[in-house]
C-alpha cells in the first residue's frame, strides 16, 4: 500500500476526522476509540496508523496499554495552511526588496 | 509585527489576492516583474524565455543540484501597462493544477514606496486550495523522508 502521509489525505477522511475530535477530548487506547464505531477493529487500527504516520496523533506506552494522544503542533499547522504558501512569498518578495535596493544605490 | 505580505484566499472561492508594500519606488518594483535576469535571482528560477509584452509567452525552468529538472512553467501574458498593471497566465507543468490567472498591480504609494495586488484565478476551489497546499505538504514530505533517512540509518547500525 503505497499512500502519501499527507495531513491533508489525512484529515479529508470522515472517520478520521472523527477519530481526532475523540482524541481530542482525552487520550484513549485503539480498543476505546474502536468501540465508537461500527467499522471493523481492523479498519480502525488502519486509520489509527494514517493518523499516526503523518503526525496527527502520537502514541504513548502506559504499562501494558497503547494510548493515543493528539499531537497539538501538527493541528495548529493544518489551521494555519495558509502560512506556508504565504511564507513563501514573502521570503521572495523580501529577496526582490534586498535584490532592487542595490540598485538604488547603483542609479 | 505586522505581516509584509498578505494573503486573502476566501473559503470556497477560486481565486485569492496577494498583496505587499515594497520599500521601493515603484519604477523598481516593476522592473523586478520584467527582468529576467532579476526575475532568476527573487524566485530562484532559470529564464529561459521572456518577452514582456503583449502576445509575448515565458518559461522558467528550475533543476537540483545534479542538473535533474524540478520544476517547469510558462504561461503568455496579455497586457503590460508600465509601472501599473501586467496580466498574465502561469501554468506548471506536469502538475495537476490547471492553468491560474494572474493579474498584477502595481501602485505609487511614496516616493519611496510602492504595492503589489497581485489576484490569482485558478480553474477551482479546490485546484486553488491544492495550490495553497503545495509548499505545505512539500515541507511534510520532506520532514517525513528526513525521518525515514534517520531511520533507515539507524537500522544499519
Amino acid at each position: 500500500m503505497n499512500l502519501r502521509r499527507d495531513v491533508f489525505q489525512a484529515i479529508a477522511d470522515p472517520t478520521r476526522r472523527a477519530i481526532l475530535l475523540l482524541v481530542a477530548a482525552q487520550s484513549m487506547t485503539a480498543g476505546a476509540i474502536a468501540a465508537n464505531f461500527d467499522t471493523a477493529r481492523p479498519t480502525v487500527s488502519k486509520h489509527l496508523q494514517i493518523l499516526t504516520e503523518c503526525g496527527l496523533l502520537e502514541q504513548k506506552q502506559n504499562g501494558r496499554e497503547v494510548y493515543y494522544y493528539i499531537n497539538a503542533k501538527s493541528m495548529k499547522q493544518v489551521a494555519d495552511f495558509i502560512e506556508p504558501f504565504r511564507k513563501m512569498w514573502d521570503d521572495r518578495f523580501n529577496l526582490l526588496e534586498t535584490i532592487m535596493k542595490n540598485y538604488i544605490i547603483k542609479e | 509585527m505586522e505581516l509584509k505580505t498578505k494573503i486573502n484566499a476566501e473559503d470556497g472561492k477560486q481565486e485569492l489576492t496577494i498583496t505587499r508594500e515594497f520599500e521601493l519606488p515603484l519604477a523598481l518594483l516593476f522592473k523586478a516583474f520584467t527582468e529576467p535576469e532579476i526575475i532568476e535571482q527573487w524566485m530562484g528560477t532559470k529564464v529561459l524565455k521572456l518577452e514582456c509584452k503583449k502576445y509575448g509567452s515565458y518559461q522558467f525552468e528550475t533543476s537540483d543540484p545534479k542538473g535533474n529538472v524540478v520544476f517547469k512553467a510558462n504561461g503568455v501574458i496579455h497586457e503590460v501597462s508600465p509601472n501599473r498593471k501586467i496580466t498574465r497566465t502561469f501554468e506548471m507543468e506536469n502538475a495537476p493544477f490547471g492553468v491560474q490567472l494572474e493579474i498584477c498591480e502595481f501602485e505609487h504609494v511614496t516616493e519611496g514606496t510602492s504595492k503589489l495586488n497581485m489576484h490569482v484565478i485558478y480553474e477551482s476551489g479546490e485546484k486553488r486550495d491544492q495550490v495553497l497546499k503545495l509548499p505545505f505538504a512539500q515541507g511534510i514530505n520532506m520532514a517525513h523522508n528526513r525521518l525515514q533517512d534517520m531511520v533507515s540509518k539507524l537500522k544499519q547500525l
